[in-house]
């Protein structure tokens, strides 16, 4: 088909997560400017098992239409590639070039360890998110929603917050693998609203001793994560945790 | 007090300190700047010299500048930790980075530019702070003509044994001052060079080292708003990131070139 692109890549092939790695180049032909780049993937894996001499590149994904925060990859030196606000199953191969040499490498972080090739597991979000992540709702008839107004502009400051879907581009960007922007929208998410403030200061406690445990440097305010995000979530975030956090420190049990 | 200790060994305890340590030099920096800015005056360096004497004798100034080698420590050694721990946050690194898509130069640099000004803080104390209070400076005597306001002066041969104080008297229709000459030492000092050069290429590591932490100290204190993070943007640039670097730069290259 006309328009079809020849596409180079170097992918980062790791057997397990105490495997060294490497970095493999692979010739891809005929790659239309319509795929996505996690189906160009799928088109070179097929060909992979076709010829039987390697087995396929292992990649995470999950919905493909942006939502999930299940795929990741590092296109090029940025998490989700080169194109602001999508993640890489909504990056197409139109944003590259024929004869385009392309550098794909997992998220690279001591709290986010390989588990083969591209896939990185990324459970240490979700001891995050177990340690303060939620709200506790007492079992019965849910009451009626007017009976807790929330005015227009701090709902949409919550929601703005609550769009992240916590697939880790943050920490991929950041140059200490700091988490702060996950926590920081997750804790700006609940501070929020009411349903959130009975567990308001320890979940900030609780979320901000999880992050530190699992390993994620601390923040120094370069802007990379929200410049990265694909839901675009703001650095206000950031300092509404550190506000959470302070205030829960000093001003808390 | 446990609380206290946990609090400020946090990921984010620890941006507060570096957040509070380092607002606190910034403020140093505009008294510094200020008081120095009397080396422009053309009186053969009596209000410069005045103003050393006073920064290194009255008792208040003291306490505020042991709390300022302290900061200046802490914030040293501390930002040196946190590059090595953040560092150790990712010990595989990327083969392809392309940070300047998503974050300035200067905020992926602050451990390199920190350092850079820290050598340049160690050779600046040694070269003036340390002369100044454990060398041998030499005094010099200023006899101001009340009636002319006409400045002669007079060294003071080297030995004598004077306080380290202003010596202030009036005396035959003339204000005479005695005081530890300091001027001096800038004015031959900024003769040679190569510290000029080092002088002018620290205070580029500041501007940019000032150009990210300023605004960046506020968001880790959590102060940040549509409302006034703009006016603190634009402080940051322009006083912290420009204005003061240049004056502070303009020093050595007037006495260089005068």
């Amino acid at each position: 088909m006309s328009g079809n692109m020849n596409i180079t890549l170097k992918v980062w092939r790791q057997k397990n997560t105490s495997d060294k790695g490497r970095f493999e180049t692979y010739q891809v032909p005929g790659v239309s400017p319509d795929m996505s780049f996690l189906e160009m993937f799928d088109v070179l894996n097929e060909r992979l098992v076709a010829e039987g001499k390697e087995v396929p590149i292992a990649f995470d994904h999950d919905c493909r239409e942006g939502i999930c925060g299940m795929c990741s990859l590092f296109i090029n030196g940025r998490p989700h590639g080169p194109n602001d606000g999508v993640t890489t199953c909504q990056l197409h191969m139109r944003s590259f070039k024929d004869g385009d040499v392309i550098v794909v490498e997992p998220w690279r972080a001591a709290a986010f360890p390989v588990i083969k090739d591209l896939a990185v597991d990324r459970s240490s979000f979700d001891r995050i998110m177990s340690a303060g992540g939620f709200i506790s709702v007492n079992t019965g008839n849910a009451q009626d929603a007017n009976n807790l107004p929330i005015g227009k502009e701090i709902a949409d400051e919550a929601f703005e917050a609550a769009t992240c879907i916590g697939c880790g581009a943050c920490v991929a960007a950041c140059k200490n693998s700091s988490a702060m922007l996950f926590v920081g929208a997750k804790v700006s998410q609940f501070a929020l609203l009411p349903q959130g403030q009975p567990e308001r200061k320890q979940r900030a406690l609780a979320m901000v001793n999880q992050m530190d445990a699992e390993g994620f440097g601390a923040c120094t305010n370069t802007g990379a994560c929200s410049a990265e995000c694909p839901k675009e979530i703001p650095l206000t975030v950031i300092a509404r945790l550190n506000r959470e956090y302070l205030g829960a420190e000093f001003c808390g049990k | 007090m446990n609380w206290l200790i946990k609090t400020l060994n946090s990921s984010i305890g620890q941006k507060v300190i570096m957040s509070l340590t380092g607002l606190f030099l910034c403020s140093f920096l505009i008294i510094h700047m200020i008081g120095n800015l009397q080396l422009f005056h053309d009186d053969y360096g009596l209000a410069f010299n005045k103003y050393a004497a006073f920064m290194t004798t009255n008792p208040l100034i003291k306490v505020v500048s042991y709390l300022l080698y302290a900061s200046i420590l802490f914030h040293a050694i501390k930002g040196l930790h946190l590059v090595y721990k953040n560092n150790q946050a990712r010990p595989v690194k990327y083969a392809v980075n392309n940070g300047k898509a998503n974050s300035h130069w200067s905020s992926r640099n602050m451990g390199i530019l920190g350092t850079m000004l820290l050598v340049f803080i160690a050779v600046h104390m040694s070269d003036f702070w340390y002369e100044y209070k454990f060398g041998d400076v030499p005094h010099t005597q200023y006899a101001v003509s009340l009636e002319t306001g006409e400045i002669m002066t007079d060294t003071i041969p080297a030995g004598m044994k004077l306080h380290n104080k202003i010596e202030d008297v009036i005396a035959n229709g003339k204000h005479i001052y005695v005081v530890k000459d300091l001027y001096k030492e800038v004015s031959v000092g900024f003769k040679e060079w190569p510290l000029v050069l080092l002088y002018v290429l620290s205070m580029f590591a500041l501007s940019f080292h000032l150009y990210h932490g300023f605004s960046s100290a506020f968001q880790s204190l959590g102060i940040n708003h549509s409302k006034y993070s703009g006016l603190i943007r634009f402080i940051g640039l322009w006083f912290f990131s420009i204005i003061i670097p240049l004056a502070f730069a303009a020093m050595p290259v007037y006495f260089f070139i005068s």
